[in-house]
């Protein structure tokens, strides 16, 4: 007891300057002064020079007239409007490849990540060569195989490849008629919905089902027959209000329909292609990662392969994936820059357009780098959320 | 017919343009050319998205930690180093393009070699920078250059809003469009080019101008946007837009790189003024003032017949006009009010010669671009160069 005693009151008794708690909180003071400080100097700093050296400064160049033509725009745009708007169309053209291609990426990445498990010797051979290949050639690269590679190699507009369903392929990208609903169509997508509500029902009363009495529901087919089924119905009511609008030749291009330039597929293409391959180790990472045991006890209380995976397995997998694959989804989507060397208007391109043509580079780049953090940040929430709820759940 | 840089559209178009005379390096226009193969040219396509990105934060990040305290002028701080750092093209055959030695060729680089000679009285004291169209600004505003001399349109936003000062026109352009006309047949004007893929390069003026005369005559297109010169052009080589649209001087030498050159016409329609010009930074009137006069003494010893091959004789000649340009007046204070020495005149012209020696050696008769004086002559035969008088 003496000398618990003892250490306790030693701190006290010795000079304020070796009493850690006292030193910790002038060194963390130190650090945050120096920290603010710094950029206290660097802030006031850039403000001073710009000045000195009779540059324009500040955001009022976001509401100036932006003077240039973006190709993909997502909404409306034209040169005379703003330079904020275009940096806006560029951050939704940022946001539409990035989303696309981490969905695309995600089940490339799965089914290739699954196939590299296979008792088929094939089909894992295929598996990991895709990955070997696609993970050890920088983003770039890839995205220029599909660019150059595959893109412009296509026939030019006028020998334009047909495909089914009045669509057509050529060096300009991809044409396909475009749906042009008629009156009555919110009903169509009122009843994809109220399908959507009752397939989730169907769902729920069968899982109670099944946990009170152990019988077992069709809910997958019933599920498709629903969503399938009852839009088409509604279709059939309104009086089939669709009709489409089919690409046509005119003097230079197609025009009409609906059409994805070869930008934008390479880029998405690409970063597809290249993310899957990593988010494939990750997936086969994960299923190695369920002890055999579980595997093997799920067999012994009767179940087969599929439920084994779908039940046991893969729920257990997702645990270990799911953090890693986040980091993939924020990779896939600042990887989205490289745009810039194929001409896809993406965040970095317009905004280098518009520090360029108003010479804000300051402005420019914070705007530029708070767009990705965000993005990223987004990315991040979204995914933390995905994981808490598969987290193992602890009692 | 406003503007004679090159010949203009001739149709069939090879005339007595050869590719051998022009050579593999050649590239034009407001941004840089890739030199190497194009398989190089990808590889370094990676590393130049980095340093694109890297010198915009660079840039940023020296306006920073620049020292607030007025710095000392531009000329006292390029005579310390010994030499003028000059911000160039990456490749742009008759502008700044380095040449098989790998020594910077062009009307550009000749430019700084004429401000070097004034203030050093020896041409060699020039560094080049290489710069993008994105990266030059922000290099003269951070100081990483001392001049831009990289085939720059002078506008007012860029004297004004960006903080530079252009000191004149080194070269008179204007933008144009160039089609393939063997696969649009029957389009002979830039009038119909309604719906037509334009491929352009961003971060230039021709972007601006290209919006706004298809919106003035009420026209579609469907912009084919890339950031380096290198891409447009295998982009429109390769049929992924019908036009092309850049500087007409471009135009003309662009036609020579591609595939089949006879197969491309320049439409007669320019759209632009492109005055291009040497700028600095603002706020040191007097780095301004001296190769603000370096321009003009190129201009007016072309004016006065000074050669360098006659820049010694000239220098007794008994024209008391000559005799000032040159230094040779009793007790002239011209040169030292400036800032130089009295002859720096005679050290422009034993360097580079006068302007129409320049204009003819990188783009004129004694170039492989062949480009008439048009504008581009003095005003005295017609066209609109013209300097203020050195007195």
């Amino acid at each position: 007891m003496a000398s618990q005693e003892i250490l306790r009151e030693e701190p006290s008794r010795g000079s304020f300057i070796n009493d850690p708690k006292i030193r910790s909180l002038f060194f963390q003071t130190l650090v945050v002064v120096l920290l603010f400080g710094s950029i206290w100097w660097i802030v006031h700093n850039v403000i001073d020079n710009l000045q000195r050296l009779h540059i324009a400064s500040g955001f009022q160049f976001l509401r100036g007239r932006a003077g240039f033509d973006i190709s993909d725009t997502p909404i409306a745009y034209t040169s005379d409007s703003t330079y904020g708007r275009a940096l806006v169309v560029g951050l939704l053209n940022t946001a539409i490849v990035a989303v696309a291609g981490i969905i695309t990426a995600t089940i490339i990445g799965f089914i290739v990540g699954i196939g590299r498990l296979s008792q088929n010797w094939l089909i894992r051979k295929i598996c990991t060569v895709y990955v070997e290949i696609f993970r050890n050639i920088p983003p770039l690269l890839v995205i220029f195989f599909w660019y150059s590679g595959v893109l412009a190699v296509l026939p030019p507009p006028r020998e334009s490849f047909h495909l089914p369903f009045g669509s057509f392929l050529n060096q300009r990208g991809f044409y396909f008629p475009r749906a042009v609903w008629g009156d009555g169509a919110w009903l169509i997508f009122v009843a994809f919905v109220v399908a959507l509500g009752m397939a989730w029902f169907v769902a729920h009363r069968a899982r109670q089902r099944q946990m009170a009495t152990g019988q077992q529901f069709p809910v997958f087919w019933t599920s498709v027959a629903l969503i399938v089924g009852l839009p088409v119905l509604a279709f059939l009511l309104a009086g089939m209000p669709l009709t489409f609008d089919f690409p046509k030749q005119s003097t230079f291009n197609l025009t009409g329909g609906f059409l994805l330039k070869p930008e934008f597929l390479s880029l998405y293409m690409a970063l597809s292609c290249y993310t899957a391959a990593f988010i494939a180790e990750i997936v086969r990472a994960g299923i190695r990662g369920v002890s055999r045991g579980q595997t093997e006890a799920a067999g012994a209380l009767g179940l087969r392969s599929g439920p084994i995976l779908r039940l046991v397995v893969v729920p257990q997998a997702l645990r270990i994936v799911i953090p890693p694959l986040t980091s993939q989804y924020l990779n896939l989507t600042k990887n989205s820059s490289l745009a810039i060397a194929i001409g896809y208007p993406d965040l970095t391109a317009t905004a280098g357009t518009v520090l360029n043509q108003t010479g804000q580079a300051v402005e420019g780049v914070l705007i530029m780098m708070i767009a990705y953090l965000v993005l990223s940040l987004v990315t991040s929430a979204v995914m933390n959320v995905v994981n808490a709820r598969m987290a193992l759940v602890e009692r | 017919m406003r503007f004679v840089n090159g010949r203009q559209c001739t149709g069939n178009g090879a005339g007595s343009w050869s590719g051998a005379e022009v050579g593999a390096a050649f590239t034009h226009e407001k941004d840089q050319g890739c030199l190497g193969s194009r398989g190089a040219c990808k590889a370094e396509k990676g590393l130049w998205v980095m340093k694109h990105i890297a010198i915009g934060i660079l840039g940023a990040a020296a306006l920073g930690f620049m020292a607030s305290a007025a710095s000392a002028g531009t000329l006292d701080t390029v005579k310390q180093k010994g030499f003028i750092q000059c911000g160039v093209s990456t490749g742009l055959a008759g502008f700044s393009a380095p040449d098989d030695k790998g020594e910077w060729q062009g009307i550009d680089a000749d430019f700084c070699r004429a401000v070097a000679a004034a203030v050093f009285g020896d041409g060699t004291k020039v560094k080049f920078t290489p710069l993008s169209a994105k990266e030059r600004f922000t290099a003269l505003q951070s100081g990483e250059v001392d001049i831009l001399s990289r085939n720059t349109t002078w506008t007012i936003n860029r004297d004004t809003a960006l903080g530079l000062n252009f000191v004149g026109v080194t070269y008179y352009d204007g933008q144009g469009f160039m089609i393939n006309a063997k696969k649009l047949p029957g389009v002979n004007s830039a009038l119909q080019l309604s719906g037509a893929a334009v491929c352009v390069q961003s971060g230039t003026t021709t972007e601006l101008n290209l919006a706004d005369y298809f919106k003035s005559n009420k026209m579609e297109y469907n912009p084919v946007v890339f950031e380096k010169l290198e891409e447009v052009n295998a982009a429109y080589d390769a049929g992924r837009c019908d036009v092309y649209t850049t500087d007409q001087s471009g135009l003309y030498g662009i036609r020579l790189t591609l595939g089949s050159p006879a197969d491309h016409v320049v439409l007669p329609e320019i759209i632009s003024k492109e005055p291009l010009g040497p700028a600095v930074r603002q706020g040191d009137d007097q780095w301004y003032h001296i190769v603000k006069w370096t321009l003009f003494a190129l201009i007016n010893a072309e004016e006065y017949g000074i050669t360098k091959a006659n820049v010694d004789e000239m220098k007794n000649s008994d024209n008391p006009e000559i005799k000032r340009i040159l230094g040779q007046e009793a007790d002239t204070k011209i040169g030292t009010d400036l800032g130089v020495s009295n002859d720096w005149v005679v050290n422009i012209v034993k360097a580079v010669g006068n302007y129409g020696e320049m204009f003819d050696r990188n783009v004129g008769s004694g170039s492989p671009l062949k480009i008439a004086r048009g504008i581009n002559a003095l005003w005295t035969k017609g066209g609109l160069q013209y300097a203020p008088p050195i007195r």
